[in-house]
This record gives structure tokens, C-alpha cells and sequence, in this order.
């Protein structure tokens, strides 16, 4: 498998993936797949079929066992998605604290709609559910930041801010403050 | 002033470090239990603080602990339920990111007491962030012999670590959480068996809320009787409570339990009361599964007593009347916000949030979205209404897991406070549209001669 | 090893029987038999962890046990509830059973195509007779219903997902039989979906099994010939060596010619043996079989009433709304 063999973390993230696997029991090591896949998803921007396979490989299970955990879990992608995902909450605290404007605010600005990314590959926007800021609202996730009490110019400054330095999607490595 | 147990050092710089916990009497009570007490004295205290679960179902934390089955040679475990992603709800995540050796030193309590030697937090993907910060605190416990082998010389083996989730609000069901755990789709088990016979791996496990775990500190600290004192009747100790919606100060609250819900959402100590000087319309006082309370019935009881902050006042007067204290999210509503539409909201969260697996719940939270859509656009009729509640009665108490009576409640109790609402919808669809109905009338006078 | 184990008396809907403990109420009925037994969609005797999932037999304990006699406060599932001793159960005794039992097929119809005419297994789909026996006439669902494409599962099976009411009993057999698992439910909610993710063949010798374990017409057989006649197949027992399967099996003949091999199974629709792919699939002339004479179908069905001879009748509850 040609393309295969392009799909491989670096020494670093294996390393990390091994120290994952450690805090478990032997042989308990399918424990470690949310964890993994979170790194693997940061490090190739989503979860390919191929990404997964080699997930599967890294753990000794079936991918089938991969792919329905990717499936299950609204964080991962198994679809291609822009480099920054901003993800508004949609849920009631934040609704009646004004989270549809600017769901509609960021739509207008970017010419996306829910669930699309920008021509240029940069952002896709996702509405989800409660993040557990309910008392900060409205709010957005990009990447692992929280983005609390949004206005209108808030979003601005965090879309001008991203949009230079579009990361954000990259768990654990680097992030906008 | 009100006591506070959890939160009483959390606006000291830098508690979030080692050092600075450890200066401020942190670590003490591992030492004390440790040292000067057996594991079935840790549980003693406990059962005597009166310590009822803080994730949702407030089941006595001492109770549960000695259920744990104990067969030999057998490995158990302590999990701690950092899923929080009941909406309305953001304490765990408050605790865990301003005070994360608070938790570190209530998972070695409470493992200790269970006989654990392998722990384990699960907290949902969202809050990465946090769990770097708690991830950073686990290390720190570890290189000064908090964590790992034979701690303070004591002979006790404890093993910590973090695992993120990502993404799923039924892997706050504890099964599911074990599931998920295991590496797997978080699909809720059947129960019996229960975790404590067969959890994680088949083994024995407690599964507890972050903020119960933690409040096993003051409890070792000052003793499970001192604990007891606070609070009111069964409703033991203090509670930490998520404010969210339309009050000046929403945010995390250390109350005693026994505090009025008047005084909470009124006084400046707390929520400071209503935003832009709207009047309360409602209020969802334990998290988005709960029963929303119309205005009448949120300070006040159907019997004209105070309602109290504690698990027996927020439920008194059943489903009928009352609601829960759940995880304590306490949203709060004004009167311009729709009942209907957030009806359907919270709905669309259930429906997106269930797991797929038992029929009622897979087929049942999609099919009362859809309604409440249509009702909160304008196309619904009278009948939509009676079918929701058909609906809704047929999934609850009928699912594998209470997600199912999750998903029903929040309607049912819509629906039966302000059905006036949803008939308004129906009849004046065009205006239902670009306004709101305001508040409902006070139905208190009708429930006391029922 | 005289010892007598101790028997638990269970009464269902009035009827007593004694039986082992750890037996569950469900294996309890199937033992009384006919009409105190709850209709079951996803338990499957054989499959080990299946149960528990489509809620269609739920039961009403009055009576919890002699030591505890409290009624259980909610209905409970009848297949993962074990039988304690006295216990006391109600199946079409109970009001409440009766209701939640209407509620749930709506449930899972509510999904449903109404496709039962040109359907593979019209005749011997639970969900049809399940519908027929304890459902209401109309559906109150007025949305669009989710439809999934057809897909092939390799040269063998066909997976028409929208059929499926994800009784997770195929997922178990994949499990239970086969060394790797090559499907699985994707996806959550009421969006999930059995797939393989990726296109692919499932290939393993006992996958054809998953055909006989599903309840409704969701897999189907691809060798399966002359379906447009599928009214007048006659099931027959026949029997042959085979060394990866015990080769009992059933043929379903159309005149002299097999149209497709099952396994055998019982009045609950369970097979207690399974047959290797190559007795289901490949196996279609008379020659590489014994035939030991013609089935018995006990199994209590909207179309066996019918003998296999006539077409689906046009009463049932299915085909009234499409
Ligand atoms: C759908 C569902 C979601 C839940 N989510 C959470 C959660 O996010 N956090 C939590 O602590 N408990 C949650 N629970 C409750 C847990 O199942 C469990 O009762 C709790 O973790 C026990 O801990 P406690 O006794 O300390 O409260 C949830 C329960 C259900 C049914
Ligand atoms: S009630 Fe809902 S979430 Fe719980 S097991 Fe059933 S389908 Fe899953
Ligand atoms: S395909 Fe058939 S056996 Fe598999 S889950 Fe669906 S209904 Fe059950
Ligand atoms: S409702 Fe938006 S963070 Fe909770
Ligand atoms: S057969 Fe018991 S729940 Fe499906």
C-alpha cells in the first residue's frame, strides 16, 4: 500500500502515543483510541480512511473498530474540514444569549453556511452543542480555545487573528491566544 | 457569610501550581489519611458527611462506595466523571482548570478508601484544555510522591492519568463513560451488572462526579460530622452551582445548600438578579434534563414555602409542581425569551446527543424535534401538542439509560406549565413569529385547591 | 452430585413455571409458551451480549420476588431481566405493557420504508408481524423518512440499510463467529447505519449467517434465485457433509430447482446451528444434498398462516399505509 506509507506520525507523537498506551493495563491498550485518534486527527488535519487504518495498526485492533468510535464522536472529522474550525455553541444558555446572531454574523462575513468551509480552506464553521460555558455566552470553540462572551467584534478580531495564523485546528501544538 | 469548602481558595494567584496548593494546606488530608487513617475509616467519614452524589442523581457517595465489590486478587477502580456536557452546566470544568490539585488529592482520598490502585479522569474532548492543565497537576503529584508507588511511605500504590472523551454527552452515563474508556462508542450497558461488580474491564468501579470527589477533601479535613453541619436536612455540605441565562452575574457559586433560590438569584452576593430589569419568566434550576419551573413556582413552592437550594425543596411538589437540583446548572430565563423554542432546542440537543441504541430514545428525541419545530415555526396545530406528549411518555421510563427520561422531561414539564404558550404558536402563528408570549399567568392559585 | 439446584417459581400473565435461576423472564415465557411470551426483536438466544436494545419486551413485574415482593417501578426488559424466585410478571395482562409495547413499534416504524410488497422477506419479517399483533393502524409520523442507498456487502449480501432497526444482531454474529469483524454500526443516534465504512467484501466463512439472524429485510441474500417467486418456494430440511459446518440446513425449492439455502430455524426465528457460507451460497443443486422432507413451520407468522402459497395479505398494517 503505496499510500500508506505517507500516513506515519513523527518520533514525537509516537512517543506520546506509547506513553498513551502505558497508562494502561497490558493488553488493555484499545483504551488509548479517543486519545490517539485526537492525535492523529491534530497532526493530519482529519481522519482519513488511511489515518485510521494506521490507528488500527498502532493499537492491534480491526479498523472497523476505528471506524465506529471516528463515527460515534462529534470531534472527529472523517471529512476533509478547513484548517480552523470555529464551533459555536447552539444550546440554550447560549441561544437566549444571542448565539444565533452570531452563528448568522459569522455565516454573512465568511460566506459559509453550517457545516461548510471557506474556498480557501481556512475555516469551517459548525454549530454543536453545549461546550460548558453557558455562563460566558455566547461562545466558540476554535481548536482547544474557548472563545467567551462573543460580539460582533469579537469575532472579528479572533477571524483577522486566525486567519493569519490558521492553526488552530492543531491540537496540542499551536494555538492562538 | 457562607461557607465555602471548595472554592474558599481558588482566588489565590497561582493556586493552579503545586507550590502554591501545597502552601495553602493542600495535600493535607492525603497525609491525614494516609497516615493516621484506615480506608474504612475514609468511607466511615463519608457516609457520615452525608455527601450525595453531585453529578446529577445525588445518591449517597458513602452508600455507593460500599457497595464496591471486593473479590480477591481482583483489580477495582475509581473513575471520575469529568463528562460535564449537561447543558447549563460548567463547574467541573471551573474546579478542574482554577484548582486542579483539589481533585488530585480528592481522587487519592477516595481511591484510597476504595482500594484503587489505578484511577482514572474522563473528561469530555471539548475541554482539552482543561485536561493539559490537569494533565501538568498529575505531574507535579507525581514527582513530589503524591502519586505512584508506595506514597509517603505508606505502602499505598496509586496510579492517575486523564483521558479526554470526544464528543458525546451520554459518555456522562457512567456505563457509557466505561465503554468509552475501553476505547469504544459510547453505548450505555445494561444494568445489572452494575459498575461496582463489573465496570471498567469487567472489574469493579465507582464512578463519581469531579465535584463530589473533590469535596471528599474538606470531609477528611474536618470530619464527616463538621461536613454534616452544613446545609440543610439530607441535603449535606455545600454544592457548587453553574448560573447561566439572563441574570447580571451568571458564572460558578459555592452555596450551602438550604440557601433560597430568591436570595440566589436576587442578592448581589450571588446572581444579582435579572438582566436589564426584565421580570424571570422561568427557570431550569439543575441542568437542561430537569423540569423548567414557570415563575411562580421558582422562588416559591406550590405550598407558598420558600424554595431552597437543596435536593428536597427544588423537587417538592413532584414533576407536578417541583423540579431537581441535577447537576446544578440553573439557567434562568426572562420574559422575553420563547418557552417553545427553547423546548425545541433542548430537544435537538437530546436528539443529537442520543446514542442510537434502544428504539424509544433513537426514534422518539428525533420525532418531538421535528415537532417542536414545527410548532415553534408556526406550522403546528393542536394536535402536534397531545402527540408530543404521547411521545414523550412513551420513551420515559421505556430506554436502556435515562438519557431516554432525559429527553422527555424538559417537554413534559414545557407542556404542562406552559401549554397556553404552544396553544399561542398554533393560533397566532404570524405573530408567535416576531414576538414573544410574554409571561404565563400564575397558575398557584389552581395547584393549591387541586 | 445429588445436590438439587434450587428452582425459582415465576408466574407470567398467571401462568407458573419452575426454572433455573439466572434464567431470564423471556427464556422463562418461551418455556410456558404461546401468548405470555413478549415478542423479541433483538435478543438472540445464540448471540452472546445481544438483548436489551429494541424495547419491544418490556414486561410489567408486579411482584419483584417472595423476599422482596415490591413491584419493579419501571416496565423491564423481559430478555435481560433475570427470573427471581416468586416473581410475579405481566405481559398482555398489563395496561401499561400494552401501550409501551404500541409505542414502541411505532418507534421503530416510524423509520421504516412501507416497501413490505417487494421486500425479500415479507412473510418472514418480525417487524411485520410484530407490527400486525401489537401495533396501532396508523402511523402519526408525518416527516420524511431516512433513506439509506442499497449497498453490496461482496458477491453474497445485500445491505439495504433503510430496513434496518439496528437490533446490533448481526454485529454480534460478526463477532461471535467470524475472527474479524469486518462491519459494524457507524455513525449514532438515529443516524447510525450498519456499514463497513469502506467498501467491502465480507468474505469470512460464517458471514452468511448474518442473513438468518436479522429480523427484518435488511440482509439479504444475493444468491438468493427467482425472487419474483418467492410465494411459492417450499422450505425443505435437507442435509449434506460439509466440514466446515455441520450442514443441516434448510432448502427452499421451487419445484426441483433451490432458490436459496437458510440455516434452521426455530418458532422464534432463532437458528440454533449455524451454516458455513458455502452450504448457503454455493450449494444449489439437488445432488450435493439429502433431503429429509419438508419443514415444518411452527413459527407463528402473518404468512405462514398463508402456507407459503398466496401472495402477503393485503390486511396487515404494513400495507395499509403504503
Ligand atoms: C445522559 C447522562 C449524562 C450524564 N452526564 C454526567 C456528567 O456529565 N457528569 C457527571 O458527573 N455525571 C453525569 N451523569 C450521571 C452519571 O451517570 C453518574 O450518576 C455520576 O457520574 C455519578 O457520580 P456521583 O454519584 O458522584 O454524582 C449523567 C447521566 C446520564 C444518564
Ligand atoms: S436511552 Fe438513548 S442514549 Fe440511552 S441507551 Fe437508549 S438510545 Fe442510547
Ligand atoms: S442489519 Fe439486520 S441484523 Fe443487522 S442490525 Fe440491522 S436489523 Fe439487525
Ligand atoms: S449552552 Fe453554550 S456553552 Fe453551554
Ligand atoms: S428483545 Fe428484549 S429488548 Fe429487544
Amino acid at each position: 500500500m503505496e499510500n500508506n506509507q505517507r500516513i506515519e506520525l513523527p518520533q514525537h507523537l509516537l512517543d506520546e502515543v506509547q506513553r498513551v498506551i502505558s497508562l494502561f493495563p497490558e493488553g488493555k491498550q484499545k483504551s488509548a483510541l479517543l486519545r490517539v485518534l485526537h492525535i492523529a486527527q491534530a497532526h493530519f488535519g482529519w481522519l482519513s480512511v488511511d489515518v485510521m487504518d494506521y490507528v488500527a495498526r498502532l493499537l492491534h485492533i480491526q479498523p472497523i473498530e476505528v471506524y465506529e468510535v471516528a463515527t460515534f464522536y462529534s470531534m472527529y472529522d472523517t471529512q476533509q474540514v478547513g484548517k480552523v474550525k470555529l464551533e459555536v455553541c447552539r444550546t440554550g444558555p447560549c441561544m437566549i444569549e444571542g448565539a444565533e446572531n452570531i452563528v448568522n454574523y459569522i455565516e454573512k462575513k465568511l460566506g459559509i453556511k453550517d457545516g461548510e468551509t471557506t474556498a480557501d480552506g481556512i475555516f469551517t464553521l459548525k454549530t454543536v452543542e453545549c461546550l460548558g460555558a453557558c455562563g460566558y455566552a455566547p461562545m466558540l470553540q476554535a481548536g482547544e480555545k474557548f472563545h467567551e462572551h462573543l460580539t460582533e467584534e469579537k469575532v472579528d478580531a479572533l477571524i483577522e487573528a486566525y486567519r493569519s495564523n490558521p492553526v488552530a485546528n492543531y491540537m496540542g501544538e499551536n494555538q492562538n491566544g | 457569610m457562607a461557607r465555602k469548602l471548595l472554592l474558599n481558595n481558588v482566588h489565590i494567584e497561582g493556586i493552579h501550581n503545586y507550590d502554591v496548593y501545597r502552601k495553602n494546606g493542600g495535600y493535607a488530608a492525603v497525609e491525614k489519611a494516609l497516615k493516621t487513617m484506615s480506608p474504612e475509616d475514609v468511607v466511615e467519614e463519608v457516609k457520615k458527611s452525608g455527601l450525595r452524589g453531585r453529578g446529577g442523581a445525588g445518591f449517597p457517595t458513602g452508600m455507593k462506595w460500599s457497595f464496591l465489590a471486593k473479590p480477591e486478587g481482583v483489580p477495582r477502580h475509581l473513575l471520575c466523571n469529568a463528562d460535564e456536557s449537561e447543558p447549563g452546566t460548567f463547574k467541573d470544568r471551573y474546579l478542574m482548570e482554577k484548582i486542579p490539585h483539589l481533585l488530585i488529592e480528592g481522587m487519592i482520598l477516595s481511591s484510597f478508601a476504595l482500594g484503587a490502585n489505578q484511577s482514572y479522569i474522563y473528561i469530555r474532548g471539548e475541554y482539552m484544555f482543561v485536561l493539559r492543565i490537569v494533565e501538568k497537576a498529575i505531574a507535579e503529584a507525581y514527582a513530589n510522591g503524591w502519586l505512584g508507588k508506595n506514597i509517603l511511605g505508606t505502602g499505598y500504590d496509586l496510579d492517575l492519568s486523564i483521558m479526554p472523551g470526544a464528543g458525546a454527552y451520554i459518555c456522562g452515563e457512567e456505563t457509557a463513560l466505561i465503554e468509552s474508556l475501553e476505547g469504544k462508542r459510547g453505548n450505555p450497558r445494561m444494568k445489572p451488572p452494575f459498575p461496582a461488580i463489573q465496570g471498567l474491564w469487567q472489574r469493579p468501579t465507582v464512578v463519581n462526579n469531579v465535584e463530589t470527589i473533590t469535596a471528599v477533601v474538606p470531609i477528611v479535613n474536618e470530619g464527616g460530622d463538621e461536613y454534616a453541619k452544613i446545609g440543610i436536612g439530607r441535603s449535606t455540605g455545600t454544592k457548587l452551582i453553574s448560573a447561566s441565562g439572563n441574570v447580571n452575574k451568571p458564572g460558578v457559586y459555592e452555596i450551602e445548600l438550604g440557601l433560597s433560590v430568591e436570595e440566589f438569584i436576587y442578592s448581589d452576593q450571588y446572581l444579582g438578579g435579572m438582566k436589564n430589569g426584565k421580570r424571570l419568566k422561568a427557570c431550569v434550576p439543575g441542568g437542561s434534563s430537569v423540569p423548567i419551573l414557570p415563575h411562580y413556582l421558582v422562588c416559591k413552592t406550590a405550598n407558598g414555602e420558600d424554595r431552597l437550594m437543596s435536593y428536597e425543596s427544588l423537587a417538592d411538589g413532584g414533576f407536578q409542581t417541583g423540579s431537581m437540583l441535577g447537576s446544578g446548572g440553573f439557567i434562568v430565563f426572562d420574559e422575553d425569551q420563547c418557552i417553545v423554542r427553547n423546548t425545541w432546542n433542548f430537544a435537538r440537543f437530546y436528539h443529537h446527543e442520543s446514542c442510537g441504541q434502544c428504539s424509544p430514545c433513537r426514534e422518539g428525541t428525533g420525532w418531538m424535534e421535528k415537532v417542536l419545530h414545527r410548532l415553534e415555526e408556526g406550522h403546528g396545530t393542536i394536535a402536534d401538542i397531545d402527540l408530543l406528549w404521547d411521545i414523550q411518555r412513551k420513551i420515559e421510563g421505556n430506554t436502556i439509560c435515562p438519557l431516554g427520561d432525559a429527553a422527555a422531561w424538559p417537554v413534559a414539564a414545557a407542556i404542562r406549565h406552559f401549554r397556553e404558550e404552544f396553544e399561542w404558536h398554533v393560533n397566532q402563528p404570524k405573530e408567535s413569529q416576531i414576538r414573544n408570549y410574554g409571561l404565563v399567568a400564575d397558575k398557584s392559585f389552581q395547584t393549591e385547591n387541586a | 452430585m445429588s445436590e438439587q439446584i434450587q428452582k425459582f417459581t415465576i408466574t407470567i400473565d398467571g401462568k407458573s413455571i419452575q426454572v433455573d435461576p439466572g434464567t431470564t423472564i423471556l427464556n422463562a415465557a418461551r418455556m410456558i409458551g404461546g401468548e405470555v411470551v413478549p415478542p423479541a426483536m433483538c435478543y438472540y438466544s445464540s448471540l452472546k451480549g445481544s438483548g436489551g436494545k429494541c424495547r419491544t419486551c418490556l414486561v410489567e413485574v408486579s411482584k419483584g420476588s417472595e423476599k422482596d415482593p415490591r413491584p419493579m417501578p419501571k416496565l423491564v426488559a423481559s430478555c435481560s431481566t433475570s427470573v427471581m424466585d416468586g416473581m410475579e410478571v405481566k405481559n398482555k395482562s398489563s395496561e401499561k405493557v400494552i401501550d409501551a409495547r404500541k409505542g414502541v413499534v411505532e418507534f421503530l416504524l416510524i423509520n421504516h420504508p412501507l416497501d413490505c410488497p417487494v421486500c425479500d422477506q415479507a412473510g418472514e419479517c418480525h417487524l411485520q408481524d410484530l407490527a400486525f399483533e401489537h401495533g396501532v393502524g396508523q402511523s402519526r409520523y408525518e416527516f420524511e423518512r431516512r433513506t439509506f442507498d442499497k449497498v453490496d456487502l461482496g458477491e453474497y449480501i445485500k445491505l439495504h440499510m433503510t430496513r434496518c432497526i439496528l437490533c446490533y444482531r448481526c454485529v454480534y454474529t460478526a463477532n461471535q463467529l467470524t475472527d474479524n469483524r469486518e462491519h459494524g454500526i457507524l455513525k449514532r443516534g438515529d443516524a447510525a447505519e450498519i456499514s463497513t465504512f469502506i467498501e467491502k467484501n465480507l468474505s469470512n466463512d460464517f458471514i452468511g449467517n448474518v442473513i438468518d439472524v436479522c429480523p427484518v429485510g435488511a440482509l439479504t441474500d444475493k444468491t438468493f434465485r427467482f425472487r419474483s417467486r418467492v410465494w411459492y418456494t417450499k422450505p425443505m430440511d435437507a442435509s449434506c457433509s460439509c466440514d466446515k459446518c455441520n450442514g443441516n440446513a434448510v432448502l427452499w425449492m421451487i419445484g426441483d430447482e433451490i432458490a436459496r439455502v437458510t440455516a434452521r430455524k426455530d418458532q422464534y426465528g432463532e437458528v440454533k446451528e449455524f451454516i458455513c457460507n458455502d452450504c448457503r451460497f454455493n450449494k444449489k443443486e439437488k445432488s450435493q444434498w439429502n433431503i429429509e422432507g419438508p419443514r415444518k413451520i411452527s413459527r407463528h407468522s402473518v404468512i405462514s398462516a398463508n402456507h407459503y402459497e398466496r401472495e402477503i395479505p393485503k390486511h396487515t398494517v404494513l400495507l395499509n399505509k403504503a
